[in-house]
């Protein structure tokens, strides 16, 4: 379709006035478009704004990045506590209206728990019961945690108006502690390795991908033949060996770190090749060349014209890394080698449902999976919006 | 001109650019690719010299070597400054190339990739006033509006991106960039070829206007000699990496010396139905040869339809004839050439 | 012109492309025929959407692309015409027309071939999909389609691929796999631009010669008047989706009417070795496609504009003198009585 298509698809671009005879401009200049004085960020936007998909799995991830920043709150209870009189008990629905004689009124209650004896096993199982009711309302008094570990403060967004009283709408794990808190502060962690992990990967890939790239030649053969040396190694096996020589008295906060920079190992590869290749294609672009000619210094250049023209293709390419770094977080703590109990992450979670009796009668146990399915999902859209919006001018 | 003549702006001596050719794993230098091959000319104050030739006969790669985007391989550029002092371009480092990237200015062939589509116009034609200290501020704005003004676009457009502009107002842009500097020499790299048919009339009418207005000398690379016969004062012609025939624009387009330029002219559509096919054609056999395996001799034997015994194993050398024509073929004297056919011939 | 004579006849083709952005009007409303056996040339600028209108032609819109109104009649040697348009852009029944009685060549040989079959595999491919012989057969045939166009060694370069050859190679090979089964009509759509003057006399040559050859039509689209004088019998002149004049190659040139061929022609350079001079330019640029002025859509560049006429009537398209037709309000009272 040659030089009509390119004319017909991508951005709307309102030309000037058609007759405007050069020289002699008019006396009445036409007000300028938005689109005209339109900056590289405000085109990807507009580009971004239209895939939906993306543009709700935006609003997604601000939300679980949020849940996570917020968990001490948002979670009714702190992770750690335990209740040895509710194992295994179900989840409760939430409910907002009672049914009095009267018939129905406003209020904000959970079902209260029966125990009932399985005549076979002879096992003790929890049902929710719909006879009692256990109160609940927002912003309640609850355990006292610290918030950032800045302020202390008891204050919980939802729980039982009385403290202490069963409150679980994911229901609870084998020791009787609340899927739904845990959950949420398995959030942070999982959320945050994600983050740590690509900004490791992210340093590492454009020092290395950006001296590969821009002076090519040996060095850049050096660099490439180790990323493909690393990318040739098994990750499971490799990942295995590493977080098996973690020291298992480290405290859970240098584990954590550890993991990071393993999973980081293997994820610098990426982007240092696409900062490379970036680098290459731009290094012979006119404008770049233009820009030389005119008495840019090199680090101007560097600054000024490559690295704005890459930088969205880069967010877009750490937006597809943070899910590959949760996964990876997911799947090592899940085998049980990556973080470890007290840690709360989702991984680690998943790891504590992997026997017969959570698949068998506590499925509810699989709720942080979920999370990390509906998370690493709306990443992956997010990243593909961009991916596309990255570069408005094609 | 003749004046002019006698002091040159620009000379290129046995200018050379060879691309080595990498093989295997080990990237081995397998040979190299003659891309210009012992180049030399002069360019004269105010002239514009037309270099043409077909894709892959290294006129972009020539500009490119003189403007120092290529490092040259061997040779000379010659440069004279306004205080007549005379220096060696190719043999400067970095460093010391950049004053004189103020004198030679070059416009590129694609408006579309030569500018940053994330700057705005203000920042894309400042940057050479900025980088050079001469203006900034207020300064740099007026100094930019003026500019646009001189190319024909409305200062207005300042803060607008590239891509608010169509194809013929970008090369204004470009050519405004070139202008920034107050240049002496302007290399334009088939500065007008991406344009439609109407937006070129307009570029050519402006380069011309602006060549008079600031005394510019212009070395235009193209490979449409119609647009070259009408903007150029001399032409050179280049075939693999070699200089063939360099002449006045008219006696080369009139009288060509060189079996190559004969065949050039005569493969031209003229645009004007009456005239086709009144004079045959010259269909030139073969291919443009390979410039990392050259054939032996003149490159252009294998395709002359002159071609004799000597062409085959020695090298023509480009020998002037008379008033500043140069030609490189044994029997230049000898062949009585087709030039380009007039209305008023046919 | 008397039907017999007239191979492909275009009546109110409309192709429309539907972007988010909104309607573009790539074509709207263009008629010409392509005579039996002759060269048609297309002309415009970017944007003029000949190239659009000569996919319409081989039904090749895709979306967000769409032929809304307008037909694509096809004269063949017996039997009623068959309108193109109506048959779709997928089935049997275009694709019997498609390659086989019409065939199209690009500007760019190497994105219409494939780089991963060889030229031999691409040619018989080409034979085999509309004629029923046999593979040995299609094999001989293309190899004498491949001498025809003036490749050097056939045989041998039948398992050559495409990045072996040079430009000029390519787009001979192009030529054979169009030309192949014999088309009533080619379609070139600028291919020659992409290459050097040279290669391109020999092209336009080749062309030329299986024109006499195989008595085929050809429809030429360029933005090169020199190659339009150099080849044409017919040229059509199109300007933003709309053909705005339409005549013989001799009346284009020496005896234009609308004032956008004219300023095109004035606009070239010509090898004619008189004194510098400045180019007579037309001015501004071609409008964008979502900003069509109104009225005329020309009269934003045009020098004999008539102020208060030309931005507010839209001109027909009217038959000027026999074989003449042209689009510009200067002209309509003039056309008008020579059609009553």
């Amino acid at each position: 379709m040659s030089d009509d298509a390119k004319r017909f698809s991508g951005l709307s671009v309102k030309r000037p006035s058609p007759g405007a005879p050069p020289a002699t401009p008019e006396p009445s200049l036409e007000p300028e478009s938005r689109v005209q004085v339109a900056s590289q960020w405000q085109l990807m936007w507009w580009k971004f704004r239209k895939h939906k998909l993306a543009l709700v799995s935006l609003i997604i991830v601000i939300l679980v990045y949020l849940i996570g920043l917020f968990a001490e709150f948002l979670a009714p209870q702190l992770p750690g506590s335990y209740s040895a009189r509710h194992t295994y008990a179900p989840p409760q629905p939430l409910r907002f209206v009672e049914r009095t004689d009267n018939g129905w009124r406003p209020a904000l209650f959970v079902n209260g728990y029966k125990v009932e004896v399985d005549p076979v096993a002879l096992r003790r199982t929890f049902v929710v019961d719909p006879e009692s009711k256990i109160p609940v309302r927002f912003f309640v008094k609850g355990e006292t945690y610290k918030m950032w570990n800045l302020f202390e403060t008891d204050r919980h967004l939802i729980g039982p108006v009385k403290s202490g009283e069963p409150m679980f709408l994911l229901g609870a794990d084998r020791l009787g502690r609340d899927v739904l808190s845990r959950t949420i502060y398995g959030t942070r962690i999982s959320m945050s390795i994600g983050l740590v992990g690509v900004a490791l990967s992210l340093i590492l890939g454009i020092i290395l991908g950006g001296i590969s790239g821009y002076y090519g030649g040996a060095i850049d053969n050096l660099i490439q033949r180790i990323i493909e040396f690393l990318r040739s190694i098994p990750t499971i096996p490799l990942w295995m060996g590493l977080a098996a020589a973690i020291p298992l008295t480290w405290p859970p906060l240098r584990v954590y770190f550890m993991i990071t920079v393993i999973l980081s190992l293997i994820g610098w590869t990426d982007l240092a090749r696409v900062v490379r290749g970036r680098f290459f294609s731009l290094k012979t672009e006119d404008f770049v060349t233009a820009a030389r000619l005119d008495g840019a210094s090199e680090i101007g250049i560097i600054l000024r014209h490559m690295v704005p023209s890459f930088m969205s293709h880069i967010i877009a390419s750490i937006t597809l890394a943070i899910p590959a770094m949760i996964l990876s977080e997911t799947a090592l703590s899940f085998l049980g080698i990556g973080l470890r109990p007290p840690v709360v992450s989702w991984g680690v979670l998943l790891q504590e449902a992997q026997n017969i009796r959570s698949v068998a009668t506590a499925p509810w146990l699989f709720w942080p999976g979920a999370a990390v399915v509906i998370t690493v999902l709306a990443l992956n859209f997010l990243g593909d919006g961009l991916r596309d919006a990255a570069d408005p001018y094609e | 001109m003749s004046d002019a003549r006698s002091t040159p702006l620009l000379e290129l001596k046995s200018l050379q650019k060879h691309f080595p050719i990498h093989k295997g794993f080990l990237r081995r230098v397998a040979g190299h690719v003659k891309a210009v091959d012992d180049v030399s000319f002069k360019i004269f104050e105010g002239e514009t010299l037309g270099l043409v030739g077909e894709s892959g006969c290294g006129k972009t790669t020539l500009g490119r070597t003189l403007m120092r985007i290529y490092e040259p391989t061997g040779g000379e550029i010659l440069y004279q400054e306004e205080s007549g002092k005379i220096v060696d371009l190719a043999h400067l480092n970095r460093q010391e190339i950049r004053p004189y990237h103020r004198d030679i200015r070059m416009i590129f062939q694609d408006p579309q990739s030569s500018l940053n589509p994330r700057l705005t116009v203000l920042e894309i034609v400042g940057e050479p006033l900025k980088n050079n200290g001469i203006a900034k501020g207020r300064d740099l704005e007026d100094q930019v509006a003026e500019l646009l003004r001189k190319v024909g676009l409305r200062p207005e457009y300042l803060r607008r991106y590239p891509h608010a502009f169509s194809g013929g107002e970008r090369q204004r842009i470009g050519i405004a960039r070139a202008l920034a500097l107050n240049p002496r020499l302007v290399v334009a790299d088939e500065a007008v070829s991406a344009l439609d048919v109407s937006v070129q009339a307009q570029t050519l009418n402006l380069l011309q206007d602006l060549q008079e207005e600031f005394q510019l000398t212009y070395l235009f690379v193209a490979h449409d000699l119609s647009v070259v016969e009408h903007i150029a004062d001399r032409v050179a012609v280049m075939y693999v990496g070699k200089l063939v025939e360099l002449a006045d624009t008219r006696d080369l387009f009139l009288r060509p010396r060189h079996p190559y330029t004969e065949a050039l002219l005569s493969a031209v559509p003229k645009p004007d139905p009456r005239l086709r096919r009144k004079s045959e054609r010259i269909r030139l056999a073969g291919e443009v040869a390979d410039p990392a395996n050259p054939p032996s001799g003149c490159y252009f034997h294998p395709r002359c339809r002159f071609a004799e015994a000597r062409c085959k194993s020695e090298t023509p050398a480009l020998k002037d004839l008379g008033k500043g024509h140069l030609a490189a073929c044994h029997f230049a004297e000898e062949l009585e050439l087709r030039g380009v056919m007039t209305e008023k011939a046919a | 012109m008397t039907l017999n004579q007239t191979l492909i006849s275009v009546r109110g083709l409309k192709t429309h492309f539907f972007t988010d952005e909104g309607v573009v009007k790539a074509v709207d409303g263009v008629d010409f025929d392509i005579p039996r056996g002759k060269t048609l040339c297309v002309v415009g600028e970017s944007g003029s959407g000949k190239s659009v209108t000569a996919r319409s032609i081989m039904q090749l819109i895709d979306r967000p692309g769409k032929i809304v109104a307008g037909e694509v009649l096809y004269y063949r040697e017996e039997g009623k015409p068959i309108d193109i348009v109506q048959l779709g852009n997928t089935g049997k029944d275009i694709r019997s027309i498609r390659g086989n009685d019409i065939s199209l060549i690009f500007q760019e040989p190497m994105t219409a071939l494939s780089p991963i079959h060889t030229i031999g595999n691409q040619v018989t491919e080409a034979i085999l999909l509309h004629q029923a012989i046999t593979k040995e057969e299609a094999t001989e045939r293309a190899i004498q389609m491949l001498a025809r166009v003036g490749i050097p060694k056939p045989k041998e370069r039948m398992t050559s691929y495409p990045f072996e050859l040079s430009g000029g190679m390519r787009q001979r090979v192009c030529i054979a796999m169009a030309l192949v089964c014999e088309p009533v009509l080619l379609i070139a759509d600028e291919p020659t631009t992409a290459l050097d003057v040279t290669t391109q006399a020999n092209i336009l040559d080749l062309i030329f010669d299986l024109q006499q050859e195989m008595g085929m039509s050809v429809m030429f689209i360029t933005h090169d008047l020199g190659v339009v004088a150099e080849i044409a019998d017919e040229v059509v002149v199109m300007y933003l989706g709309q053909v705005v004049e339409q005549s013989d190659v001799d009346t284009i040139f020496h005896n234009p009417k609308h004032p956008y061929t004219q300023a095109l022609l004035k606009s070239i350079p010509k090898l004619d070795l008189e004194e510098r001079h400045r180019l007579e330019q037309i001015r501004g640029m071609v409008p964008h496609p979502f900003n069509r002025p109104s009225g005329c859509s020309f009269h934003t560049r045009c020098e004999q504009i008539m102020r208060g006429t030309c931005e507010r009537i839209t001109p027909q398209y009217l038959e000027l003198e026999p074989g003449h037709s042209v689009r510009c309000l200067l002209y309509q009272d003039e056309a008008k009585e020579v059609n009553a």
